[in-house]
């Protein structure tokens, strides 16, 4: 009885969690996504900067999102993103969806969709294009 | 296992779930709180609301700390915020105040937007704030929209409200308005570091000098703070002990949340509240009131639900459509749709 039930068919709002872990500190593009998709109409729950993995999956779990939304310029992203999607595995939530936005090389690109990266978004992506995805990953 | 045995043997995840069933007013939702609510009444619900920009969360997280270092409660925290009334979306933010209470298993967070409902609150608040009191959690801290006058909602909800201010957010005339703060179980100055202070203070000292104390017990959303009524008479009842029924002064409290600074005194100001209200009985009558308000609510539902299913759809259109053209008056659309019920 207490599995998830997610998705717009269930009548529900989609919430996402849009963080920034990782040392740097410039947020205007986590922002940008946030308020996108507000705009579109999601519960966009934003946790300021400086998060480490741990501090993700935590707010993850209790806010109960659908969607994790990181925005990682360090470089840091292929120590990070597997860390969170462990912690995310751990506490029963591996159902939840993550997408990336910051400065991702072309190498990696592959092996964080191998890893189940619904999506990537470097500098010029259009917040269309994210909404589209988000909403196509919460129904899948 | 249901929803509410996991919540009941401290399970995280069926909380947060839970949390979304009840916040989404689904049927399982609904149907674990009935289970839950046995379990209920035994939380302190503390209420904090102010205007945008007082310092809200920061003051929430430096509670919430103070109770985990000093109390070792578990501590809830439920923070709303306001949904776009255009696109129905939210930015919720609160959280990135509260970013020292990460990793603590014992405080859990939980974000959630308006969804339309005014009052500073969202609909289902209260019931969340229910789920949180079942779980076991000893505090339940509700922290409201940045309020204007009269989101005053947290009142019927909290045991003990705080209303946060801060220096320079309005004359003298705004402090003696009615709404948000009378509704103050105890005033918090925010941000008392900064010029001003003492003319918010004088202030807020002057709407309470003017004010007549009273009994408050919050009511109908916003229309009633009742004095307690002699059963028999119907006179405002005699107090049994002047000690025990002495009138709760509102105190005015200054803090500076990013130092730290005056939550202790904060904390040890809430605790006298709760045993002022349990010495003088008000904890039982809000409690009272609450479930009085929350009781008449769901009536009012199951009535509309069974309204709707026997007046179909199509003729309350076809009466709608009769008040749009102006051929009747709404008074009188009420009146032909009951009788339609009623036969």
């Amino acid at each position: 009885m207490t599995e998830k039930k997610t998705g717009p068919e269930q009548g529900r709002k989609i919430r996402v969690l849009v963080a920034k872990p990782g040392l740097d500190g410039h947020d205007r593009g986590a922002k940008v996504v946030a308020r996108a998709l507000r705009d579109a109409g999601m519960e966009v729950i934003y946790t300021g900067l400086r998060q480490t993995p741990e501090m993700i999956a935590e707010a993850a779990l209790q806010e109960d999102v659908d969607v994790v939304g990181l925005s990682i310029l360090s470089g840091a992203h292929m120590a990070l993103t597997p860390r969170l999607l462990e912690l995310l595995k751990m506490n029963g939530q591996s159902d939840v969806k993550i997408f990336i936005g910051g400065i991702i090389p072309d190498e990696d690109l592959q092996r964080l969709k191998e890893m189940g990266v619904t999506g990537v978004y470097g500098p010029g992506a259009s917040t269309e294009d994210i909404i589209r995805d988000v909403r196509l990953a919460v129904t899948k | 296992m249901t929803y509410s045995q996991a919540v009941l043997n401290g399970n995280r995840l069926a909380l947060a779930r839970l949390l979304t069933q009840v916040e989404n007013n689904t049927p399982e939702g609904r149907a674990a709180l009935v289970e839950l609510f046995p379990h209920t009444g035994k939380a302190h619900l503390i209420g904090v609301t102010g205007a945008p920009g007082t310092g809200k969360s920061s003051l929430v997280n430096q509670l919430a700390l103070l109770y985990r270092k000093v109390e070792n409660w578990r501590v809830a925290i439920v923070a709303v915020d306001p949904s776009s009334p255009f696109t129905g979306g939210a930015v919720l933010g609160d959280r990135v105040r509260m970013r020292d209470l990460s990793g603590d298993p014992n405080v859990f967070i939980r974000s959630m937007a308006t969804r339309g409902s005014l009052g500073g609150l969202a609909q289902s608040t209260a019931n969340m704030t229910q789920v949180f009191d079942a779980a076991g959690f000893d505090a339940v801290i509700i922290e409201t929209v940045g309020a204007g006058q009269s989101e005053v909602e947290v009142a019927r909800l909290a045991h003990t409200t705080l209303v946060v201010d801060a220096p320079g957010m309005g004359d003298d005339i705004q402090a003696i308005k009615a709404g948000i703060l009378e509704i103050a179980d105890i005033l918090v100055i925010n941000k008392a570091d900064r010029p001003g202070v003492e003319n918010t203070e004088k202030a807020l000292k002057s709407m309470l000098e003017l004010a007549h104390p009273t009994e408050r017990v919050f009511r109908h959303h916003g229309l009633t703070m009742r004095t307690p009524l002699d059963q028999t008479t119907g006179k405002p009842a005699p107090a049994q002990d002047s000690s025990s029924t002495a009138m709760w002064i509102p105190p005015i409290l200054r803090t500076v949340s990013i130092e730290s600074k005056g939550i202790m005194e904060l904390a040890a100001s809430i605790a006298r509240h709760v045993a002022h209200l349990r010495q003088s009985g008000g904890w039982a009558l809000r409690e009272r009131a609450r479930l009085e308000v929350e009781l008449e609510t769901l009536t009012r539902e199951a009535l509309w639900n069974q309204f709707h299913e026997k007046v179909p759809q199509e003729e309350y259109k076809i009466v709608l459509e009769k008040v749009v053209q102006r051929n009747i008056s709404p008074w009188e659309a009420v009146n032909e749709l009951m009788k339609g019920r009623l036969k």
